[in-house]
């Protein structure tokens, strides 16, 4: 092999074009480096707070009895002041039942599908563009939204039957006392209202769930840290998402064996439905009516008044009962 | 002259049958290779929209697995018997016996995959350098050793013919990696269509969102432990073909070897015409199977997998498929001797006792491999499980992984429960209704008894896969003075496995606390894992599940029970 050499012209085209590219290289680089780009910067987000709760209505507190859980339920909505006071036309409405378990509706570890189902139809009745049933579940959400009944009675009833998605969980801030950010469920976040749809039912730490105690089926993400703290949490919950309406469920109760149960013998009927606009009375008023708890024995309501959210004295609400 | 031209006419009709043969072979390929992804994407039932009905396989989900003639001779030999719909493996059986291995060339989806990889030319796949490495070469003999071996094996009741068996290895490789692969893919993909709804115009996102979400597999991430091998032994046989055409199936793949030793007896052979052949090799470099399809050379039957290449690109009609052909050159049949066959068959006996040397009869059960519910002992199990994967792609909660070297080295890649990814869904069976082979033996909700029926049934006897055991260095409660029982609150038996004390509990501050302590109940528990699963505490958790009580072995066991068929309680 021969040494050709070096000509002048090779010399600088070929000197150039690495340094051409070192140039690209370097800029590149600084570029990338600045220190928002850093991966540990800590996010400070603005806290969402997403107020559904529509202004005006006078909050009361309706009670309805009677033979079966639809037209109960369809007399109390009437009883407020029918849907349309909550839903206007064109609202996306999302309907929050509990679906957490696979468990049969005679079971009652999760929401009465005929109260789902006829929720759904006055908030279609009341133009609503779209409804939403969704939950995060515990179970199997196939099995959980099937078995419940849920899924057939919303999806018959004319609700969108949505089913948790990872890939539809967005990481907000919630900006509570303990929770910051959370992964939530984007419809959540673009609902113009919300109706919180609990069932009533046993829970060994907080004695009973209810209305607040229902949220954390909006969340994604590693739920079980907040019982360290759940009483915070609960508040927190409730404050993030403010309900347009809590109807709670105790058509059949659970007073053993919560929050998934399975044995019949821990079941009651006691064919009852409750709503208000007040989610902190609606909760004070369900955990004395159904199990018998005072105020106290139900701290997250105390934190929850903190939040402006509603009264824990129930009584000083009109009462209404109504017998379908 | 006359004569002449009435052949011309007859082998100008040979030919163009042929080439529709060659064509009719794609379609058939391609139609079996879609058929088995769709089986695999049926077999997921999470699909985004909830269906209506409980879950439930009703497509035939492990048809190619039950088709799969290597999978019952191997059942066959190591448990004597032929589960469930094993029997369909005779349709295959049979029609090798009259034909060859038309599997191999028209219906195996592995073999199909092979086939594309190879059939893009470039590198060393063309020209001279592919039509000497399509020549029959001796390393062809591989898979009929290992055949043998696998069977050898089999025969002592180890089951190992899934290693290797491609229908196995793909259902594997596929279930476990390319479809959770596309499934992380597409649902990154949709996750970000989702959150830039408000910078994107509509109409662009809309139908990007649409689409994705009608292509998304799982509404859930699905992920499967332990895959590395199992990433690396499928890449190198998709690799291997740009160096040998469909390397795997010539060289390898013990399936391929049975049916060849099956094609002893096929009507349907190559005749060979070596007056009419100009010797162009076409055949040659086209053949798939590298069993020789050039006139002068000896055709290797047994190799052959019917792809009618050669026969569809002869320009002269010096080779055509003929019922009962006339034999004018020698065809070889399995190149094997009886020392060789004896010595792997031996290998694969001899194989079985050494591999089990490592584990004394007396040494515990292995506390980690926590089987599927359903599943038989673990000696049954062995010689049943094929290790296609298919128990952990049905598995709602992804709770089933495949095993390294927890259940031996005899059971790489046998199912195992991972609670702190996924618990075992209480009303779930789907495992034990896919399992093609009984090593996970078909159960029903009411059979596995973990949660009471409004129906009416027991929860007395459930079939339990094993006990949770509280780790009070790490439970909040026990350690922390902090409440928590998310473990009580998962627990989906009836009474509760988990109960607890209230104790009083002084934090650091001194102050007193009232807490509730959770134990387990061993003779409650049944092992599912949703404590350990719902545990707060990341890393290891404060409540594990071992395998001990597990219904399937009688002697991994806590308490003193009540045998089953002594009223005296006796051995």
């Amino acid at each position: 092999m021969q040494d050709e050499p070096l000509s002048r012209r090779e010399f600088l085209s070929r000197s150039s074009k690495a340094a051409g590219v070192a140039a690209l290289v370097c800029v590149g680089g600084w570029w990338l480096h600045e220190p928002e780009r850093h991966p540990f910067a800590r996010r400070t987000e603005q806290a969402v707070i997403r107020d559904l709760r529509v202004p005006g209505i006078t909050p009361s507190l309706v009670v309805g009895s009677g033979s079966a859980p639809a037209a109960v339920t369809a007399a109390v909505l009437a009883g407020l002041g029918g849907m349309e006071q909550f839903i206007a036309k064109g609202d996306t409405v999302v309907v929050k039942p509990n679906i957490g378990w696979d468990r049969r509706p005679e079971q009652a570890a999760n929401t009465n599908p005929d109260v789902v189902a006829e929720v759904v139809r006055q908030c279609v009745a009341a133009g609503a563009k779209k409804v939403y049933v969704t939950d995060i579940t515990c179970n199997d959400p196939t099995r959980c939204y099937n078995r419940s009944g849920i899924a057939a009675a919303a999806r018959e009833a004319g609700a969108d039957v949505l089913p948790p998605a990872e890939a539809r969980l967005r990481e907000v801030n919630v900006g509570g006392a303990m929770l910051g950010m959370q992964k939530v469920f984007d419809v959540y976040l673009d609902a113009d209202k919300v109706i919180n749809l609990p069932i009533a039912k046993h829970h060994s730490l907080t004695k009973v769930s209810l209305g607040m105690k229902n949220l954390y089926g909006i969340l994604g993400g590693n739920r079980s840290r907040l019982h360290q703290d759940i009483h915070n949490s609960l508040a927190d919950l409730g404050n993030f998402l403010r309900p347009t309406l809590v109807i709670v469920d105790a058509w059949r109760i659970l007073l053993r064996n919560g929050p998934q149960g399975g044995s019949l013998d821990d079941v009651e009927e006691r064919r009852s439905i409750a709503a208000s606009v007040d989610q902190v009375a609606i909760d004070s008023y369900a955990g004395a009516a159904y199990f018998g708890l005072t105020a106290d024995e139900m701290p997250w309501l105390a934190l929850a008044e903190r939040y402006g959210l509603g009264t824990a004295a129930y009584e000083t609400l009109p009462l209404k009962e109504v017998h379908a | 002259m006359n004569i002449d031209m009435d052949n011309a006419v007859t082998f100008a009709r040979e030919a163009r049958r042929f080439r529709l043969l060659r064509w009719l072979r794609r379609i058939s390929q391609g139609v079996f290779l879609a058929l088995f992804v769709l089986l695999l994407l049926f077999t997921n039932i999470d699909a985004l929209d909830a269906p209506d009905e409980l879950p439930r396989i009703s497509a035939p989900v492990v048809l190619f697995l039950e088709m799969d003639p290597l999978v019952a001779i191997g059942t066959v030999l190591s448990t004597h018997s032929l589960y469930r719909d094993l029997l369909l493996s005779l349709v295959i059986i049979v029609g090798t016996l009259f034909l060859g291995r038309f599997f191999c060339g028209w219906m195996c989806p592995m073999g199909t995959i092979n086939h594309m990889i190879a059939a893009v030319r470039g590198g060393r796949m063309k020209g001279r350098a592919r039509l000497e490495a399509n020549h029959y070469r001796p390393a062809q003999r591989w898979k009929y050793i290992i055949l043998v071996l696998f069977l050898g094996a089999a025969a002592m009741g180890s089951l190992q013919v899934g290693l290797l068996d491609p229908i196995a290895l793909l259902t594997r490789s596929m279930a476990l990696l390319l479809l959770p692969a596309w499934n992380v893919l597409t649902q990154d993909m949709y996750a970000w269509s989702m959150q830039t709804q408000s910078t994107v115009p509509d109409f662009i996102v809309t139908p990007v969102s649409w689409a994705l979400h009608a292509v998304l597999i799982r509404a859930q991430v699905v992920l499967f432990e332990n895959t590395g091998l199992v990433l690396l032994v499928f890449i190198g046989i998709l690799a291997a073909n740009r160096y040998v055409t469909r390397f795997w199936c010539r060289m390898l793949c013990p399936l391929g070897a049975l049916l060849g030793v099956l094609s002893k007896t096929s009507i349907l052979g190559l005749e060979k015409r070596p007056s009419l052949c100009s010797n162009c090799n076409r055949c040659a470099l086209h053949c798939q199977g590298g069993d020789n399809p050039e006139p002068g050379t000896d055709w290797h039957q047994a190799e052959c997998h019917l792809c009618m290449n050669c026969v569809a690109s002869c320009p002269d009609a010096g080779i055509a498929f003929r019922f009962f052909p006339s034999r004018n050159e020698s065809t070889q049949a399995v190149n094997l001797t009886r020392r060789t066959v004896l010595l792997s068959a031996g290998a694969g006996i001899a194989a079985v006792p050494l591999l089990r040397t490592a584990v004394h009869p007396d040494a515990p059960p292995n506390p980690a491999l926590v089987r599927p519910p359903g599943s038989v002992p673990e000696r049954d199990f062995l010689s049943r499980c094929i290790r296609c994967g298919e128990c952990m792609n049905v598995c709602p909660n992804n709770a089933l992984h495949p095993t390294l070297l927890q259940a031996g080295a005899e059971g790489i890649w046998s199912p195992m429960l991972i609670p702190r990814i996924g618990y075992c869904e209480p009303t779930c069976v789907l495992c034990s209704q896919v399992c093609p082979t009984g090593a996970i033996d078909e159960i029903t909700e009411k059979e596995k008894g973990w949660v009471p029926q409004v129906d009416g049934g027991s929860t007395e006897n459930p079939l339990r896969i094993g006990t949770a055991f509280y780790d009070h260095g790490r439970c909040l409660p026990w350690s922390m003075a902090k409440e928590c029982i998310v473990c009580e609150e998962w627990c989906p038996t009836t009474p509760k496995a988990i109960y607890f004390e209230t104790a009083e509990v002084t934090d650091r501050e001194g102050n007193y606390l009232w807490l509730k302590r959770p134990h387990v109940d061993p003779a409650l528990c049944v092992g599912c894992g949703a404590c350990t699963y719902a545990c707060p505490v990341k890393g290891e958790p404060a409540i594990y599940v071992t395998a001990v009580g597990e219904t399937r072995n009688t002697q991994n066991r806590i308490l003193l029970e009540k045998s089953s068929g002594s009223t005296h309680g006796g051995g």
